[in-house]
């Protein structure tokens, strides 16, 4: 036996920790979340501040498909981590391609609006404050989409070589806490640029 | 000395010593591919003291440079880059990681783990903070960029909109500051997520987190106080980026946009810093200050609380380097008494260090000397700070000397400071070998003194209105004396770092072999042998009080009877 004191009281009592993938994530989301604050400061400070248009009334339109899509990915990716529980691996498999079909509509969605903006109405990131402060926030919720999609295929393509068992349950579930940070930003992006800002 | 009859069997590495070394290029992979905390922790704090030897030597320039009035040692502009250097090289590239450096060493041996919770994020991290610290100084060659101009980054390590403006810092030296410091934020950002699931998930059995060492709970605060902290600058620095390369606005004024804003965000940033900094040189003292008191710790739960207490304030205070750009009387009075707030725990925290050493039978070994002189100079900074918490007061002294004195008193005075007694304390644990009292004695005197001849004089060049970042100054200001003061007391410290140098080499090959428990301590590090094995404890530890190793060494009298 080491130097340690041993007390034999103690070994009998069960020693749970939580899990350090939740631990990890949950400080990642945390740090995450002061990133995306800085950057709806930043929004919100700037509304009505543009010197020159286009305004965000004049060329946002709400992205109510796509926010939608975005939401009940984390309904499905919710289902998913049921499955995956009970080691229903094909259910887990569909709920999971499902899921990152929604994500994937939601970066067309995004990619389609951003189009229009810079053909059609001519605001890119340095026409004005708007288009500085929007496509930076927008975009910075969109790079956190394609790095959650990655990872989510990632799991998919694992998924389908049959390497996915319900062993693998808790870091599913520690990376859809990813995914629910990502559509949770979402909303508080959506009322702060399509609701409050517009 | 060592108490080598502590029964370690478990805990032995039975490797012989030539079977381990292996060839130079068989070691040096073994470092560069190491996921090892301990490996990681050494990296990081000789990474960092290796970079204290550049920051001090631009300091020393500075000092050469202010010593007369008139001088032309340094021009200008060169002048600009090392002092926007010296501040963002202490700051991020010694200050924070050679902080984590100890954690990372310490924290996993105090809790009874093998390692941290994410070991290839660990060294993910460390790599990141090094390339980070490779791109900042890369800036002096890199920096002029295609057109020739600029070099290293000259705006000042708070780079203060407009002045960050392509327009007026042209060249690539300022995006190599954002970049240097967007990428090692984000190795500090993983290793203070490592260290917080560390804490939380890898304690060993009976090791609630009332009964950890205090410096695994100031780690711990520190840690969670970084995920906040850091990621704003990053956001921040983002936004600069932006603003250079895609012609954003964010910081615009021409375009609507407010340099406010960049000042908000930085020191949104900046303030909690200072305690992301300070609070680890707490911890430090919070283990080395019982240990040479033979006392345990006065009022651990009350230090746990001032801890906590101290990281929430810090995140609310931050508009105090902010009272001269003209905010409301509202906003003044609320950031002047959070400010004010913030010395009711740190007072806490020195009362309770002075109570520890109370009645104790107190050793004056170096550890000791050094976490003594800091809870008076950490006094002091504290008293300066409150003086300038006051917004008037402020407004006279703001960015003179006195500013100047008032957080180098903090940073050196307490935090450098702290990082010599840790490294005299712990480093019998990493290398085996004590280092030389002798050394120590002369590296503490002489860093003492030149410490006080320095930053007290510094004081009074504020109260005489000489601002910082001047290159020069005319010989009628009445400057003249102290300034020379003020640089022979650098010329002091610079020698006294050379010594603490010489020892540190000359203690690995010479120093007194150390044995696993020299200082006669009670946290679990100690019960591995010196040097811990890769996997740390052969067996895992159970602890029932705070005090693991005092319950081992009197079984006839141990802690948690009483706690």
């Amino acid at each position: 036996m080491s130097a340690i004191p041993t007390v034999p009281e103690l070994q009998d009592q069960p020693w749970h920790l939580p899990s350090r993938g939740r631990i990890g994530m949950l400080s990642l989301i945390i740090g995450e979340s002061a990133i995306f604050t800085i950057f709806v400061v930043a929004y919100v400070f700037y509304i009505g501040k543009s010197l020159s248009g286009p305004t965000p009334g004049q060329v946002l339109e709400v992205p109510i498909f796509n926010t939608i899509c975005l939401l009940s990915s984390s309904i499905t990716i919710w289902l998913a981590e049921r499955r995956i529980e009970r080691n229903e691996i094909k259910a887990f498999g569909l709920w999971w391609g499902v899921t990152i079909a929604l994500g994937v509509v939601f970066l067309v969605g995004t990619g389609l609006e951003w189009y229009k903006l810079i053909y059609h109405d001519g605001l890119t990131i340095s026409t004005n404050l708007f288009g500085t402060t929007f496509y930076s926030l927008v975009g910075l919720h969109a790079t956190h989409v394609v790095i959650g999609l990655a990872m989510l295929l990632l799991v998919l393509v694992f998924t389908l070589m049959g390497r996915v068992t319900e062993h693998h349950a808790e870091r599913i579930q520690v990376l859809a806490l990813y995914w629910h940070f990502v559509d949770a930003v979402w909303v508080v992006v959506f009322t702060v640029v399509y609701i409050v800002g517009r | 000395m060592a108490d080598q009859t502590l029964p370690i069997s478990g805990s032995v590495d039975v490797t012989p010593p030539h079977a381990a070394a292996g060839t130079f290029l068989e070691r040096l992979h073994g470092w560069v591919v190491t996921v090892d905390h301990k490996k990681l922790g050494i990296l990081y704090v000789v990474y960092s003291l290796i970079f204290l030897l550049v920051g001090g030597a631009e300091a020393l320039a500075i000092r050469i440079q202010l010593m007369i009035p008139g001088n032309h040692f340094l021009t200008a502009a060169t002048y600009n880059q090392f002092f926007t250097m010296h501040g963002t090289t202490m700051v991020f590239l010694v200050g924070m990681p050679i902080l984590f450096g100890f954690a990372n060493y310490l924290v996993p041996l105090m809790i009874g783990a093998r390692d941290m919770a994410f070991p290839r994020l660990n060294a993910f991290s460390f790599w990141l903070t090094a390339l980070g610290g490779l791109l900042l100084y890369f800036s002096f060659i890199g920096g002029p960029g295609l057109y020739g101009m600029g070099a290293a980054p000259d705006v000042g390590w708070f780079a203060y909109a407009p002045l960050t403006a392509h327009v007026f810092s042209p060249g690539n030296g300022t995006d190599y500051w954002a970049l240097a410091l967007i990428v090692s934020g984000f190795g500090t950002l993983g290793t203070a997520i490592n260290i917080v699931a560390t804490i939380i998930s890898m304690r060993c059995k009976g090791m609630s987190l009332l009964r950890m060492p205090l410096f695994a709970w100031l780690m711990l605060v520190v840690s969670a106080l970084t995920l906040v902290t850091i990621t704003p600058l990053t956001a921040a620095q983002f936004m600069l980026l932006i603003d250079r390369y895609l012609g954003g606005h964010f910081f615009d004024t021409q375009a609507g946009g407010s340099a406010l804003v960049w000042i908000h965000f930085f020191w949104i940033f900046g303030h909690p810093e200072v305690y992301v900094l300070v609070l680890p040189a707490f911890a430090i003292a919070n283990e080395i200050i019982p240990v040479f008191s033979r006392k345990a710790i006065f009022g651990y739960p009350a230090m746990v609380a001032a801890s906590v207490g101290i990281a929430f304030v810090s995140l609310g205070v931050w508009a105090h380097h902010m009272f001269t750009v003209g905010m409301t009387s509202v906003s003044n009075a609320f950031f002047v008494l959070s400010t004010m707030l913030v010395g009711i725990p740190t007072g806490i925290k020195i009362f309770n260090w002075l109570a520890t050493m109370w009645g104790g039978k107190i050793r004056f070994a170096t550890p000791m000397l050094y976490c003594t002189a800091f809870v008076f100079q950490f006094l002091i900074a504290g008293l300066t700070g409150i003086i300038l918490s006051v917004a008037p007061w402020d407004w006279q002294l703001h960015n003179s000397y006195f500013v100047i004195a008032h957080f180098h008193y903090v940073l050196v005075g307490a935090i450098v400071f702290n990082i010599f007694a840790a490294i005299y304390y712990w480093y019998p644990k990493v290398t085996g070998r004590m280092m030389s009292e002798r050394l120590g004695k002369w590296n503490f005197w002489l860093f003492l003194i030149g410490f006080h001849v320095t930053f007290d004089t510094m004081h009074f060049l504020g109260f005489l209105g000489m601002p910082r970042s001047i290159y020069t100054y005319e010989p009628n200001r009445g400057w003249n004396g102290l300034n020379m003061v003020v640089s022979i007391g650098a010329f002091i410290q610079g020698v006294a770092a050379l010594i603490f140098v010489y020892n540190l080499v000359w203690s690995y090959f010479h120093g007194e072999v150390a044995g696993n428990d020299p200082w006669d301590a009670w946290t679990l590090e100690w019960a591995t042998p010196s040097p811990p094995p890769d996997y740390n404890f052969a067996t895992d530890p159970e602890v029932k009080s705070r005090r693991p190793l005092w319950d081992l060494k009197h079984p006839d009298d141990p802690d948690w009877k009483y706690e």
